[in-house]
């Protein structure tokens, strides 16, 4: 059996200690988007700015769930904050398919997202999301993992479909 | 303390050798999800398919008429486990949710119009609930719903004021999340004098306690085996006669009809109009088996036993973790069962069922299928440990170990 340490790294009990971009902002300019796992009862609410040029010039965090969703939303934030649209949506296809690994085996089971199967850019780093690869020894939690990534996809689609 | 010797109770289930000599001993206490099964009915199941397996109601041959007569026999065997007046009124379904379906599409569809009113309860599973919902959709009764009070019972202040023209009352027995058990016969005598019917989901009520559906007085009456130490995929609803006649049949095919024509069918007598299709033959033959377990423990021997031992569970985290631990549901062990669904420090119920599974202690963490009922205790998800017949002392202490462990991981 996989330890806990391979799940619950320093760095992900530090996100979740201390979660970066905590909050709410002002709707519009923001666009504000809900997900849910209906599993755990998890919910994450993210409010995203994203500007003319495509920047994500904000992003805050709601929400409630384990210290695996929260982690990992808190370090999306961190990760595509002040980045391009284009350039989250890659690193949002890189951290999928280090969760897919597993989620692959499920009897074809995807993440609920909808979307084929993420092609990871070999030029993505992920850096401290990498800490969150030993979820993938934990399959139910990889639901957690994924939550607040599938809800920012929702949230720039729907910032798409509406410019 | 016990009035169940546990360790020889726990001879009677393979699963706890198996981990036993795996060096793992399992520590089991999510028996409201799903109980584990003794040897006896797991045997039951296996001679049958080994020795008698055919279809029933069908073949003239041996071993279709053994199949037929083991089938009907876990029939009235269930019948005699909960006092039915009948064994006709016993009908087997797939599980809870089937049942409770059934009610719904069956005798809602063709009792509930615009302008009627129904009665649940905030604490309700889902399976009690979402099949109301769906039938309101598409006919536009109303749904009343009985509160729970900030001591997790039922609120039966506006009792009155609630039935007054309500057609049917539908109730849980137990809540799965909080243990608490509503007064049924206090709400079937209620709901009779206001001219309702009274439909039980009793999940989490049979397993647990001597059931006499007579002294209820209640009307519908859905439980599962897997629940009640039987297999996955069994179910029952029982009804008294005179509401299963009137209800139109609910699924439709071979098995519950008397005759068929190009222009209509008539359906079958009682139990089989509505049991549409090959049964769960096995499932049923298991269910009738785990009474029979149930009934060599003696189900007063149950109950005390799982109120002594949930009673030790709250002394016990209370002395060890003070207001650290909260209890979602009653304190007192006045009308509560074995279930105790727990928040601990600011711990996530999934990271510290994580954690408690590192020992070998199975709880569950989530919602439980109850979203109205976490809404109004103000929580996401709780942590939920219960309680069986093969769980003891040693389980709860495991269980306490286990939550300092958590804390100690975390660094709370």
């Amino acid at each position: 059996m996989p330890g806990l340490e391979d799940l619950y790294r320093e760095i992900i009990l530090d996100h979740y200690r201390n979660p970066r971009n905590r909050g709410e902002l002002a709707t519009p300019p923001a666009h504000r988007a809900e997900g849910f796992n209906p599993l755990c009862g998890d919910e994450i609410v993210l409010y995203v700015e994203v500007d003319d040029g495509g920047v994500i010039r904000d992003l805050k965090v709601g929400g409630q769930g384990c210290s695996i969703s929260q982690s990992s939303a808190s370090m999306m934030s961190a990760a595509v904050k002040g980045k391009s649209v284009d350039d989250a949506r890659a690193l949002t296809r890189a951290f999928k398919a280090l969760m897919s690994i597993h989620e692959s085996r499920l009897d074809g089971e995807g993440d609920g997202s909808g979307t084929d199967t993420p092609v990871p850019d070999p030029e993505v780093q992920l850096g401290d999301l990498e800490a969150l690869q030993g979820v993938v020894k934990f399959p139910v939690r990889i639901k957690c993992a994924t939550l607040s990534w599938n809800t920012l996809t929702q949230a720039l689609d729907e910032v798409a479909a509406a410019s | 303390m016990s009035a169940l010797d546990t360790a020889a109770v726990r001879k009677d289930f393979p699963i706890f050798e198996h981990h036993a000599t795996q060096g793992k001993p399992l520590v089991y206490l999510d028996s409201a999800a799903s109980s584990q099964k003794p040897r006896a009915v797991i045997d039951a199941m296996t001679d049958y398919y080994e020795t008698t397996h055919a279809n029933v109601h069908r073949g003239v041959y041996a071993i279709a008429q053994e199949a037929d007569a083991r089938y009907e026999h876990a029939r009235r065997r269930i019948a005699q486990f909960i006092n039915a007046p009948s064994e006709h009124e016993v009908l087997f379904s797939k599980n809870v949710t089937e049942s409770i379906n059934l009610i719904a599409g069956s005798w809602g569809r063709a009792n509930l119009r615009a302008g009627d009113a129904i009665v649940l309860s905030e604490m309700e599973h889902h399976s009690n609930i979402v099949p109301w919902q769906i039938l309101q959709a598409e006919l536009g009764f109303d749904i009343r719903w009985l509160r729970v009070t900030p001591d997790h019972v039922l609120d039966l202040s506006n009792l009155d004021e609630v039935l007054d023209g309500a057609k049917l009352v539908s109730i849980t027995g137990m809540s799965n999340v909080m243990g608490t058990m509503p007064p049924l016969r206090h709400l079937a005598d209620a709901a009779h004098a206001a001219g309702a019917l009274i439909a039980v989901d009793a999940a989490q009520y049979v397993p647990h306690l001597a059931t006499d559906v007579q002294a209820l007085d209640v009307d519908l009456f859905a439980f599962t085996g897997h629940k009640m130490l039987g297999p996955t995929g069994i179910g029952v609803l029982w009804g008294r006669e005179s509401i299963l006649d009137a209800m139109p049949p609910f699924l439709g095919g071979g098995g519950m009809i008397r005759e068929v024509r190009l222009e209509g069918f008539t359906a079958e007598a009682l139990p089989h109009k509505f049991e549409a299709g090959t049964p769960p033959i096995a499932e049923a033959i298991g269910l009738g088996v785990a009474c029979d377990e149930l009934d060599r423990y003696g189900m007063d021997a149950v109950w005390a036993h799982e109120q002594a031992l949930t009673r030790y569970a709250m002394e016990t985290l209370a002395d060890r973790f003070g207001d650290d631990v909260v209890v979602h549901g009653p304190r007192t062990m006045d009308a509560r069962g074995g279930v105790l669904s727990l928040g601990f420090k600011d711990l996530h119920p999934h990271d510290i069922t994580q954690v408690l599974d590192q020992s070998g202690v199975c709880v569950r963490a989530g919602h439980h299928c109850a979203k109205p009922l976490m809404r109004c205790l103000g929580v996401g998800a709780v942590v939920r440990a219960s309680f069986y017949v093969y769980n003891d002392t040693d389980d709860v202490d495991a269980l306490a170990d286990a939550l300092q462990a958590c804390s100690d991981f975390f660094g709370l």
